[in-house]
């Protein structure tokens, strides 16, 4: 047995709120992973103490429906005082969406709200690789929820995000005006009247509206004042060829007092053109969430649905998906590379990454039909298998990559004057990194090792070993490093993946899912950890699909490490760190 | 002087003027040629600034609503006063009458005007990129200048006058000397000349970063005509200050009489100058990445000091020697 298939019969015995039990009832799981991991949950049942001490109530829980993920119900009153003890257990939030119940369709677990429709309220927390869900149901007619973010910062615009599309109020039980609601919209600009939600059942798939949306225009950012300082608003149409959306900086001479952020710009209703779509036509649409991660969101979200189906995934489709996901990594972690030295005007490494990563894409057009491998995962398996003239040629092309970055990294690590530009540039700390929830080569630069494909090892990376690529300075420098070191680190995953290459099948059919079935994946894409959810409904269509790109919690991050440093190194600490607008504009 | 060759000493400069203007586009290209060629790239033709000059011109010219005359007249300000400095340089021929009328301090002065206008077009129009670029511009201008004259006067005391073609002359009546102060001068000036023209490291001339930009942050409001004069100026700038690099710390080849072959070889020399000159900006381009803003005036700062260093080395070790 895999993770993937976490709804076999045997875990699905294991006792609700036992987590003893459920750690000693996966022993198959178990038997896949590296032996330090066998103990999962070994924290949960001092969390759930903790809850009993606070007379939180967890009324059911299970390791079963969101496997490898536990899930907690709570009362919406405990919303708050379940994150500030998960805060103290030092755990990290992974993401919150809600999720509208309001199509007569919430009969997953028997959970109703005294047969009102509601919204259902989701929130991911992680530690140390085990990830536990909390969910909590709210009525539909008065929607509101205390709110986490003060708790967890990075959480301030999934909420607002929540807000915008499902209508929940999240309100500060801790502020000072007693439950004074969050009103600040994120994702919904003007493109939609302010008291509808597109989420919601009633909203109709095509829009409401055929008309011109409106400039957003009276955003509330938050001002500086003071002698001396100016504001910049910057974009959100850029100079360069990038994704639009507005940065808006308080100066004082050079220096950065404020960094605010606004996006939104490319909001495209994923989770809403979600609705109603069949598994085949939900994993080309996760392609799309965001382009440099196409094969990322694609596996995350056929992980879900496999895992929501208990589909056996063919093992030489996973490590055909693996060998994309690093491929993947590879081309953008290359072009990252150069864009950042270009950024400060050092165009020869710009032009050599540009030089590798093109032809490392062409190679991924030839093998897997796509320069980003778009459209190359199904549910079940994957599209094109690799010939063994395919395998030599990747073997060909690993070695000849590697002779290549070699020296050109030497280059990039030890040029004085890049070292000049990007040592102690956009410090990230740890303690920042942390509160915020990063992941990947921003949470890496600051010295948190996290990494989903070794902390919580989906197949086939239980079988490989996860180079561990960390560094402390938290700059623009220690980020490069991490990249090049994720470079190196993959090429040298990618061999030993082909070398294990299973014979078999490609592809698995999907069985059909149960009404109302839901599931998790959760991948380490290039930029980080991506959390994805996927809800069946009765027809065995997509009901809900949330994906969490990792730049959620990363442009909370850039907002941060831009202090105190000058204006002309926005643009290479803004590269540094490389959020996605799509992804997070869903 | 007779009469005709006044009429020619005055042609001649006209047509030198015309020369700056009708060459500064392609040393832009070959610099970029060369640095492509060093990217293993193969790059535009050379000729691709032409293109874009044209593209330029011929475009629609939009004006923001929030700029003033100011705006309108800039770019033609800037062109002129950039021009006129240029023509005060000897390209090809020594001994023309613009010589006498403008000397170092005249084109220094037609520089700064040049600026003046340049900073205050590009907060004419009160975006905050336009204040910004003309706020670094003149924070990198006001250490530049002092560090050019300086190194100009270090020649000038050499010849013992402020015109550039008294010190070209002096400096090939003496033959191949080496003088210290020169070498320090020259140092300084190309320190200099990188800060003026918005080159790596000072400013990225290729740059789409909006936030990192001097040069192009105060030009981000102007298209069409407008635009194409001020990137002509830009690429006017370029070239003068390789031709007073180029002919005034090595002479030689520089055209002395008013004969066809003379000014052919003189065209000749400044080219393959100029070719060379521009083949080591590229190479310095590309081995370096540009600079922290705040270091911008340690640099500027130090070729004030090689001016200064050329000035005393002049005194102690050259006067009356």
């Amino acid at each position: 047995m895999t993770q993937s298939d976490g709804r076999s019969p045997l875990a699905g015995d294991s006792p609700p709120l036992d987590p003893a039990g459920s750690s000693a009832n996966r022993p198959q799981a178990g038997s896949d992973e590296p032996s330090a991991r066998i103990r999962r949950f070994d924290w949960l049942s001092e969390y759930l103490a903790r809850l009993e001490d606070e007379h939180v109530i967890a009324h059911r829980g299970d390791a079963r429906i969101l496997a490898p993920a536990h899930r907690l119900v709570l009362d919406p009153e405990d919303w708050a005082v379940a994150a500030k003890l998960a805060a103290a257990m030092g755990m990290r939030h992974a993401g919150l969406w809600a999720d509208p119940l309001d199509d007569g369709l919430k009969e997953t677990d028997g959970a109703e709200v005294d047969g009102e429709p509601c919204i259902r309220v989701r929130a991911c927390l992680e530690q140390t690789g085990d990830y536990l869900v909390i969910e909590t149901d709210i009525p539909l007619n008065r929607p509101l929820l205390d709110s986490q973010a003060h708790i967890y910062p990075g959480l301030d615009r999934l909420e607002r995000h929540a807000h915008d599309l499902t209508g929940v109020v999240f309100t500060n039980p801790f502020d000072s005006a007693q439950g004074k609601p969050n009103t600040r919209r994120w994702t919904r600009h003007q493109a939609w009247p302010a008291e509808r939600f597109p989420l919601r059942h009633d909203f109709p798939l095509s829009g409401e509206t055929a008309r011109r949306t409106p400039a957003d225009v009276d955003y509330p950012f938050v001002r500086v004042q003071g002698a001396g300082v100016y504001e910049i608003p910057v974009g959100p149409v850029h100079a360069g060829i990038i994704e639009p959306g507005h940065f808006r900086f308080h100066a004082m001479g050079e220096e950065v007092l404020r960094l605010e952020q606004r996006l939104g710009y490319v909001h495209k209703g994923i989770e809403k053109l979600a609705v109603g779509r069949d598994p085949a036509g939900l994993i080309r649409l996760a392609g799309r969430v965001s382009g440099d991660s196409t094969v990322a969101h694609a596996w995350a979200a056929c992980q879900a649905i496999e895992r929501a189906s208990g589909c056996a995934v063919p093992p030489r489709a996973l490590t055909l998906r693996a060998v994309m996901a690093e491929r993947e990594r590879i081309a953008n972690h290359l072009g990252d590379i150069g864009a950042i030295c270009n950024d400060v005007g050092f165009a020869f490494a710009h032009v050599q990454c540009a030089r590798l990563r093109e032809q490392w894409q062409r190679r991924s057009r030839e093998l897997f039909g796509h320069r980003l491998m778009m459209d190359a995962l199904v549910p079940g398996g994957v599209v094109h298998d690799l010939s063994a003239d395919a395998f030599l040629a990747l073997r060909q092309d690993h070695a000849a990559l590697h002779r290549a970055v070699e020296p050109l990294f030497d280059v990039v690590d030890d040029h004085p004057s890049l070292d000049d530009r990007l040592i102690s540039t956009g410090i990230l700390s740890a303690s920042d990194a942390r509160a915020l929830g990063c992941t990947g080569y921003v949470g890496k630069a600051s010295g948190l090792r996290f990494d989903v494909r070794r902390d919580n090892p989906y197949p086939p990376y239980d079988g490989v070993r996860v180079e561990e690529s960390v560094e402390t300075e938290g700059d623009v420098a220690a980020r490069v490093r991490v990249r090049m070191a994720e470079v190196r680190g993959s090429l040298w995953m990618l061999d030993r993946l082909l070398d294990a290459l299973p014979e078999g099948e490609i592809v698995a059919p999907l069985p059909t899912p149960a009404p109302g079935a839901q599931g998790l994946g959760l991948i380490e894409g290039w930029r980080g950890e991506i959390l994805c959810f996927v809800r069946f409904d009765a027809a065995g269509r997509i009901a809900r699909y949330f994906p969490r790109d990792p730049s959620w919690f990363t442009w909370p991050a850039l907002e941060r490490l831009i202090l105190g440093n000058i204006v002309p190194d926005f643009p290479v600490c803004n590269k540094s760190v490389n959020g996605s607008y799509a992804g997070q504009d869903l | 002087m007779p009469d005709g060759l006044v009429l020619a000493a005055w042609l001649i400069a006209f047509a030198q003027a015309l020369l700056y203007v009708a060459l500064a586009p392609l040393l832009v290209g070959w610099v970029r040629k060369v640095k492509a060629r060093l990217q293993n790239r193969r790059g535009a033709s050379l000729f691709q600034p032409y293109a874009d000059l044209r593209k330029l011109l011929i475009k629609e010219t939009r004006v923001p609503h929030t700029a003033s005359p100011l705006f309108r007249m800039a770019p033609y300000i800037v062109f002129v006063a950039t021009w006129l400095a240029a023509a005060t340089v000897p390209l090809v021929a020594l001994d023309l009458p613009v010589a006498r009328i403008a000397d170092i301090i005249v084109l220094v002065g037609l520089l700064a005007l040049a600026r003046f206008f340049l900073a205050l077009a590009g907060m004419d129009v009160g975006t905050a990129f336009g204040g910004m670029g003309a706020s670094r511009e003149m924070l990198i201008s006001s250490l530049a200048e002092p560090a050019m004259l300086m190194a100009v006067f270090t020649l000038a005391m050499t010849a013992h006058s402020t015109s550039l073609e008294s010190v070209m002359s002096h400096h090939l009546a003496d033959g191949f000397v080496l003088r210290p102060s020169y070498l320090f001068a020259l140092g300084a000036l190309l320190l200099v000349a990188l800060a003026e023209c918005g080159r790596i490291p000072v400013d990225n001339p290729a740059t789409h970063l909006e936030l990192t930009m001097i040069h192009e942050a105060m030009l981000l409001e102007y298209s069409g005509r407008h635009l194409a004069l001020m990137e002509w100026a830009a690429q006017v700038k370029l070239l003068l200050y390789g031709v007073l690099i180029a002919n005034v710390f090595f002479p030689w080849g520089v055209g002395r009489e008013f004969t066809p072959l003379a000014l052919g070889l003189g065209l000749l020399a400044v080219l393959a100058k100029l070719a060379l000159l521009g083949a080591a900006l590229a190479t310095a381009e590309h081995v370096m990445a540009k600079m922290r803003l705040f270091r911008a005036p340690a640099f500027l700062n130090l070729a004030l000091l090689l001016a200064l260093l050329g000035l005393l080395s002049h005194v102690i070790l050259e006067i009356g020697a």
